[in-house]
């Protein structure tokens, strides 16, 4: 309750949630606001926005309407986020975990395994396993998932080491509890605020890069995103700016919001740490 | 003559606060080469004075009426311009962590020659030079190499040092001392105390002395001012505040104090709760390649026995290793060879399997109240997730925690609350409930009232005394404060450098030391008093 108090006063958190809001709504609506689907020509190509009865954003080089795209879009942005941070938080909170918690060779194995996924550049390894596993909406997600985690684990393992010296785990520990136990019940919960901070920022990344993926052309071929707008654009860009220029926003907005979401979650989270004069 | 002169002071708390002021209508006056102490417990307000008098004062927290008058201004009302060149210059503070009051990354004689450059005081190298005096006078051995050193490579009662060395750079009038050797041990409390002593007298500066602890207060002050919410409750000179104290409040506070009066102890002699043998535990910290690994021993061949229903008391200074060897005995360290026998098993050998089963036999009570309790959990899930791993049916052990929450005085109903909602004395209470609901033969309390204010303290070990009595407890009861386990310990262990050198009965041990390193602890004890046995 006070949690939810301390976001609300945050203005910048409430803008970026009602954003957010707003994209969510639009993606789920998607269907009914346009039952034909992003694909289907509907005017002749290049007509500028404003200037035709329901086409607001104009169309595209096809004839496709570009409001109907980010639509559509939306979706694929906001699904590729998500299930790419869930699967990142999946494989990122229990390496951590456990690196953290058991130290030792646990630790020392864990850490050497996360700082080779770090050595590689993170774009180049995502265009490098979209590319070998065929360019599929799940192979995008699962190439984000790989390439976003290792910060996940780092920032796991180092909150389970400075909890686990807490004096309730070894009471915890006297208490004849098993180590899983301890980890799962005692420890975790109280590392799940900056886990929660970083997941929201991280959700705004993925979006980004499945957008910089899909302006490659490694997008899925048969999926409409923003990425891949920006890309198709990209040839008639001095001709036809607002090909590449809606997409760009919808990008900034929703990134944007994400972004605000976390700084107001991680102020709320750690009350103490936020900035002064807020208090 | 007086140096400052604080009249109706009032210091206005933020709104939503406990209450209103944290200081409010304080008056008094330090007078030149006087030690004034500012006595009071935890959020009474001492510290708060001197924070404004610095223009220290937290966010949010301002002065709301009256005057400070020093060196005819008032220091409250000044710009920060004039300000800064009051704060190091002609008034000086030390603080209560030495360790993070100086900065890590800045050699000492750096950090001595900025007061200095601060104030634009004498050419580079004579700074140096000055440093060097400075760290000669405080005493600090070996004054060349000191001034070259970094903060870490110093001990605690060093840091303190060089934090008076830097205060008294520029030759205050003023000292304001916020709890410097609280930190401390007992021993290098007694050197820093007399420094300051010392110091007053050569420099005949003024020093508003600011403490919890009276024992500190009968050493050093001249005068005392004893302050309770906020408030001035007693005043007057330390003879007459010590020994014929006007206030209720004061009353209490004096009464709660572990005095050194030596109880008789109870002879007892039954079979052995625990008996240690050859304990040793050894810590390799550093080493590689080319450096030779520095090896810590921190439990050096110990042993001991305690028996049943005896409170043996485990005393030393920090790094003596008595928090280590308490935590051996739990095996939340494993040691690297002999035994710990508690009800006949030995706690040392066992794997993680048997030790998971036999860990309910021993149970600890922790020194932070704070950080001893799970925030996300109740106090319920707390009483009752050991009992229930222990094989306990749920509905058996949630009664029994209501029960024990009535026996350590909190009532049955807050097992329902969240920690946070308890205060320090009330959350060391549940962590004594936590380690009695596992029925255990043995409890450990490491530093367990430590953390505490005088008056809660006393509460807790009038507690622990209580529960000892009622379940014939057998008690280790590590601390580093030599008044505390008079008050509860039937037989006293002193342990140094891993080593234990003395053991036997309180009195004892406190009227007849055998060894040196006791009777320097003894001498070393703030307010003195020993040497009497209880009539």
């Amino acid at each position: 309750m006070t949690l939810w108090k301390r976001f609300l006063t945050n203005r910048g958190a409430l803008l970026g949630l009602a954003i957010l809001i707003a994209v969510i709504a639009v993606a789920l609506l998607a269907p009914v606001l346009y039952p034909r689907g992003p694909w289907a020509m509907v005017q002749r190509p290049f007509l500028v926005p404003f200037s035709t009865d329901g086409l607001p954003l104009g169309t595209d080089t096809l004839g496709r309407d570009v409001l109907a795209g980010l639509v559509y879009g939306a979706r694929v942005s906001l699904l590729v986020g998500l299930v790419s941070t869930l699967m990142a938080l999946l494989i990122g909170v229990p390496l951590g975990a456990l690196a953290g918690f058991y130290g030792k060779w646990v630790d020392e194995g864990a850490m050497r395994f996360t700082e080779f996924f770090q050595t590689i550049p993170n774009f180049a390894l995502a265009i490098v396993l979209v590319a070998i596993l065929e360019p599929t909406l799940t192979s995008i997600t699962i190439a984000i998932a790989i390439v976003s985690w290792p910060p996940v684990a780092r920032l796991v393992r180092a909150e389970v080491m400075s909890v686990t010296k807490r004096e309730y785990v070894d009471a915890a520990r006297l208490a004849g509890l098993s180590n899983l136990s301890i980890l799962v019940r005692q420890v975790l919960p109280n590392t799940v605020s900056p886990i929660i901070v970083m997941a929201s920022l991280m959700v705004a990344t993925a979006i980004l890069l499945e957008s910089s993926l899909s302006f490659l052309g490694l997008g899925d071929p048969n999926i409409m995103s923003w990425g891949f707008q920006i890309g198709a654009a990209r040839t008639v860009i001095r001709s036809a700016w607002w090909l590449s220029f809606f997409p760009g926003v919808a990008i900034v907005l929703t990134v944007l919001a994400l972004n605000l979401i976390g700084e107001g979650l991680n102020d709320a989270l750690n009350p103490h740490l936020s900035r002064k004069g807020r208090s | 003559m007086s140096v400052l002169k604080i009249s109706d002071l009032s210091i206005a708390l933020p709104k939503g606060a406990d209450r209103d002021h944290a200081v409010s209508q304080c008056s008094y006056e330090i007078g030149a080469g006087e030690i004034l102490c500012v006595v009071g417990e935890s959020g009474s307000g001492k510290s708060m004075t001197a924070n404004a008098l610095m223009g220290l004062l937290p966010e949010g927290v301002r002065v709301d009426h009256g005057t400070a008058e020093f060196g005819g201004k008032d220091i409250l009302r000044v710009s920060e311009a004039e300000q800064r060149a009051l704060r190091g210059d002609r008034i000086a503070m030390i603080f209560q962590e030495p360790m993070t009051a100086l900065n890590p990354l800045m050699r000492i004689g750096d950090q001595i020659a900025e007061v200095y450059e601060a104030h634009g005081r004498h050419r580079p190298a004579e700074r140096r030079e000055k440093a060097l005096e400075l760290i000669r006078e405080v005493q600090l051995p070996d004054p060349e190499k000191i001034i070259r050193a970094y903060p870490f490579q110093l001990s605690g009662g060093q840091r303190q040092r060089a934090m008076i060395a830097m205060a008294l750079a520029l030759e205050p009038e003023l000292l304001i001392a916020d709890e410097p050797t609280t930190a401390l041990d007992v021993t290098t409390q007694a050197q820093i105390l007399k420094l300051i002593l010392d110091l007053r007298e050569k420099h005949g500066m003024a020093v508003m002395f600011i403490t919890h602890d009276f024992g500190v207060v009968a050493e050093i002050a001249d005068r005392v001012i004893v302050m309770r919410y906020g408030e001035i409750v007693e005043r007057g000179t330390a003879t007459e505040v010590l020994e014929n104290p006007q206030h209720d409040y004061t009353r209490r506070l004096l009464d709660a104090i572990p005095t050194g009066m030596v109880p008789q102890s109870v002879e007892v002699a039954k079979a052995p709760a625990l008996e240690i043998r050859h304990l040793k535990k050894t810590y390799n910290t550093g080493g590689g390649l080319f450096r030779e690994a520095r090896a810590v021993r921190a439990i050096d061949d110990v042993s001991l026995t305690i028996s049943r229903g005896e409170v043996l008391g485990l005393v030393g200074e920090s790094g003596s290793g008595k928090s280590t060897l308490g935590r051996a005995v739990v095996r939340l360290v494993t040691p690297d060879s002999g035994s710990v026998m508690v009800g006949g098993t030995d706690m040392a050998a066992l794997n993680d399997r048997e030790l998971r089963a036999a860990r309910h036999k021993v149970q600890m009570v922790f020194q932070d109240p704070y950080a001893s309790l799970n925030p996300r959990h109740r106090v319920m899930r707390a009483l009752t997730d050991g009992p229930i791993a222990k094989g306990v049916p749920k509905a058996q052990a949630r009664d029994r925690a209501r029960e024990l929450m009535e026996t350590v005085g909190l009532g049955a109903d807050a097992v329902d609350r969240f920690p946070h909602e308890f205060s320090g004395g009330q959350r060391q209470r549940i962590g004594i409930a936590r380690a009695l609901a596992m029925d255990p033969e043995l409890i450990i309390a490491d530093e367990a009232v430590s953390a505490l204010d005088v008056s809660i303290q006393a509460q807790v070990l009038d507690l622990l005394r209580d529960l000892r009595q009622r379940f014939d407890l057998s008690i280790l009861f590590i601390t580093h404060d030599l008044r505390v386990a008079a008050q509860l310990c039937d037989r006293i262990a002193v342990m140094q450098r891993g080593k234990l050198v003395e053991i036997g009965p309180v009195s004892e041990v406190f009227l007849n030391p055998q060894h040196d390193y006791t009777r320097t602890l003894l001498d070393a004890v703030p307010g003195g008093g020993w040497g009497q046995a209880a009539e």
